[in-house]
């Protein structure tokens, strides 16, 4: 089924409801595989999200958000001296980098945080890697007075330094994870072992569509809003729908916001780019659903990167909010029944893209969308000029800045440190 | 070969009528090393433990505090360790001590080796039984059958958030015995032990003939006494991975092991 709301409508939970299953599963994806000190917490949050699925106080709450603070509905921009370089193809840009925080990740941020609210809880923490989810998670408790702390793996604390000070100017607590890879996973896997200290007065606010249920499916239905209106600005735009959607992937919230939207509409093709890092053959990447095999990470079951006895393996990017050897099980489902498909785009394309955006439409995007639009490059010289693809732009590239002028050596002799 | 519950029933059984707690020591296999890992299992037999928990090392332990990750990084990124050594400490501890001895470790090593293959394999080295706190009751069904082919229990773990209705559902599906989390966190040691635990173990009885026994942060003999004045066992972890910790030559270390363990099944053989 399509969705015809309400245009100022911004809270659009999956209307058709046939995944997940009651007990989180996606075909033989999901699940809950949680500690059970953890149980009476996400089954709480799970009757929370339920209740105000219909409750019209929290819809017009979040509505007021999306619209007041955050800046939805984000702009729909035709990029049309890139697309110059992917065979002529039109090419249209759905610009979550413009909303508040400069990412897509406010959506969910908000609609949990209402959430925290609403079951009492005073404390919030979160996982992040490129920072960006902090940064969001960091926001909204600075707006609703909670007390947030934020854990992000030591490596990506260094590369994403500017997130860094910014979630601390909001006044969250950064905690550096300093075991493992020194990344994402290992900053989630801390968080966990602060909610199960805390859980009375703590929610944590998982940040992507993986996780136990019910954060692949609630995540997913915070972000539903990206593709909802993608959709619609693309048809007054154009008269149609695009060939492709596309959009990065790495835990996958992004790209489940922007697909679903698009899965009854099965003449348009759904292109998740996962980061191939230095190539898939190298080993030194994080494409999970192009080189992993299905294993059980962060409480469900999905592909996963890891080696013949089930030791998750340490994955690589030079994206920051992409190093994640995990993936939303949706994403898994979606992979197996053909619906979407998904290719690993290598830093070196990504870095490209992110060059040329910058150089042709005066946007710079997030290492993380750059897959994207590397991935949009080459779907587009397949299309040719009849072709219309649509790319998620799903957060800004601020923070990148440095990790892209050592890349392609924009600093004056000295500067760099 | 079948697995060796009825060995493990037994063992707690007889502590019972001893009218004392059982002494339940975990380690990892794999460290400090394969070999001295194996060792540190039977320092533990020897000093007095009734009940080995082997551990199988996982990369992403989410239920652990920074002791046993620290033990589980040694066991995997130094020494490589494989499920075969797993098997083969639990092998080598049942065999020189003719005690229980079962594998406690998170679901997805199990399901990636196979549930089935892991239960016969286990079984076949005289393990008793596996503890796999990541893997709730609703999601346990195709392993306990695997378990119960193989004469293995399945030790569930309940928490003090556990509500009534959820421990009866849990200790239903559970053998061997019932693992009652202290208190709600990581493994690590503690300097005194959650007042919850006397109130859950206390829950989970109503609702089973299972002994049930108490592990996180349990690390001396006075705590020990504690909590063997309510439970029917004593779960120590943490306290003997830092005694390996600390001993950079081996022999020392797993003197410290057999010390502790002697200390320990003193204390739970006390009333504070």
């Amino acid at each position: 089924m399509s969705d015809t709301p309400d245009e100022n409508t911004y809270f659009l939970p999956d209307p058709d409801g046939a995944v997940p299953s009651p007990e989180g599963y996606f075909g033989p994806f999901g699940g809950k595989f949680i500690p059970e000190a953890l149980v009476a917490a996400v089954d709480e949050v799970a009757a929370e999200y339920e209740k105000a699925k219909t409750d019209p106080a929290f819809a017009a709450e979040l509505n007021d958000l999306m619209v007041n603070y955050a800046g939805r509905p984000s702009a729909l921009t035709e990029v049309r001296r890139f697309a110059e370089h992917a065979g002529g193809a039109r090419v249209f840009l759905k610009r979550e980098d413009l909303n508040h925080t400069g990412s897509h990740k406010i959506n969910n941020v908000l609609g949990q945080t209402l959430l925290t609210k609403r079951m009492g809880k005073t404390r919030v923490i979160a996982e992040t890697g490129a920072g960006q989810h902090g940064v969001a998670t960091a926001t909204a408790c600075a707006l609703f007075g909670l007390d947030c702390t934020i854990y992000m793996g030591e490596i990506d604390t260094r590369r994403q330094a500017l997130n860094v000070a910014r979630m601390r100017m909001l006044g969250a607590e950064v905690v550096s994870v300093t075991s493992g890879s020194r990344t994402l996973k290992d900053a989630i896997n801390e968080a966990f072992r602060d909610w199960v200290a805390n859980v009375d007065r703590t929610h944590y606010l998982f940040g992507t569509v993986a996780g136990p249920h019910p954060f692949p499916a609630l995540v997913r239905d915070f972000h539903r809003v990206i593709g909802v209106e993608a959709r619609r600005q693309l048809l007054e735009r154009t008269g149609r729908l695009p060939d492709a959607a596309v959009a990065c992937v790495g835990g996958g919230s992004n790209a489940m916001g922007l697909f679903h939207a698009f899965l009854p509409d099965t003449s348009v093709r759904l292109v998740g780019c996962e980061p191939a890092g230095h190539g898939v053959d190298t080993g030194e990447h994080a494409a999970t659903l192009t080189a992993g095999e299905p294993g059980i990470l962060h409480g469900s079951r999905s592909y996963v990167l890891q080696d013949d006895e089930g030791q998750i393996t340490e994955p690589y990017s030079i994206s920051a909010g992409l190093d994640y050897p995990g993936v939303g099980p949706e994403h898994s489902f979606l992979k197996d029944t053909g619906r979407a498909e998904y290719r690993a785009v290598t830093d070196d394309a990504a870095m490209q893209a992110l060059r040329l955006l910058s150089g042709t439409e005066g946007i710079i995007p997030a290492i993380e969308s750059a897959h994207a639009l590397a991935g949009a490059l080459e779907i587009g010289r397949d299309l040719g000029p009849e072709g219309l693809v649509l790319v998620n732009l799903s957060g800004r590239g601020d923070k990148d800045m440095d990790t892209a002028a050592r890349y392609f050596g924009l600093y004056d002799e000295g500067d760099a440190k | 070969m079948s697995g060796t519950i009825t060995l493990l029933e037994r063992t707690l059984a007889v502590a019972r009528t001893e009218q004392r707690a059982a002494l339940v020591a975990y380690l990892p296999a794999g460290f400090p090393t394969v070999e001295g890992g194996i060792e540190a299992v039977k320092a533990a037999f020897e000093g007095g433990a009734d009940i080995v928990e082997v551990g199988l090392p996982h990369s992403d332990p989410v239920l652990d505090g920074p002791v046993i990750q620290t033990a589980d990084d040694i066991a995997l990124n130094k020494n490589h360790v494989r499920i075969a050594d797993v098997l083969r400490t639990v092998r080598e501890g049942h065999a020189a001590s003719g005690k229980p001895v079962l594998v406690m470790t998170y679901w997805n090593p199990v399901d990636r080796y196979g549930a089935e293959r892991f239960a016969a394999e286990l079984a076949d080295a005289g393990g008793a039984g596996c503890i796999l706190p990541d893997l709730p009751v609703e999601e346990s069904e195709g392993w306990r059958k695997a378990a119960q082919a193989h004469g293995l229990a399945t030790v569930f773990v309940v928490a003090p958030s556990s509500r009534d209705e959820r421990l009866a559902r849990i200790t239903s599906a559970g053998s061997g015995f019932v693992y009652a989390a202290s208190l709600m966190g990581v493994t690590g040691t503690r300097a005194s032990v959650g007042e919850q635990a006397a109130g859950l173990v206390a829950r989970t009885r109503a609702t089973t003939e299972l002994p049930v026994c108490v592990g996180l942060g349990v690390s001396n003999a006075e705590q020990a006494a504690e909590v063997a004045s309510f439970a029917d066992g004593v779960i120590v972890g943490s306290a003997f991975v830092q005694r390996l910790l600390d001993h950079e030559e081996l022999s020392e270390g797993l003197a410290a092991v057999r010390s502790l363990a002697a200390d320990l099944a003193r204390g739970v053989r006390r009333a504070p």
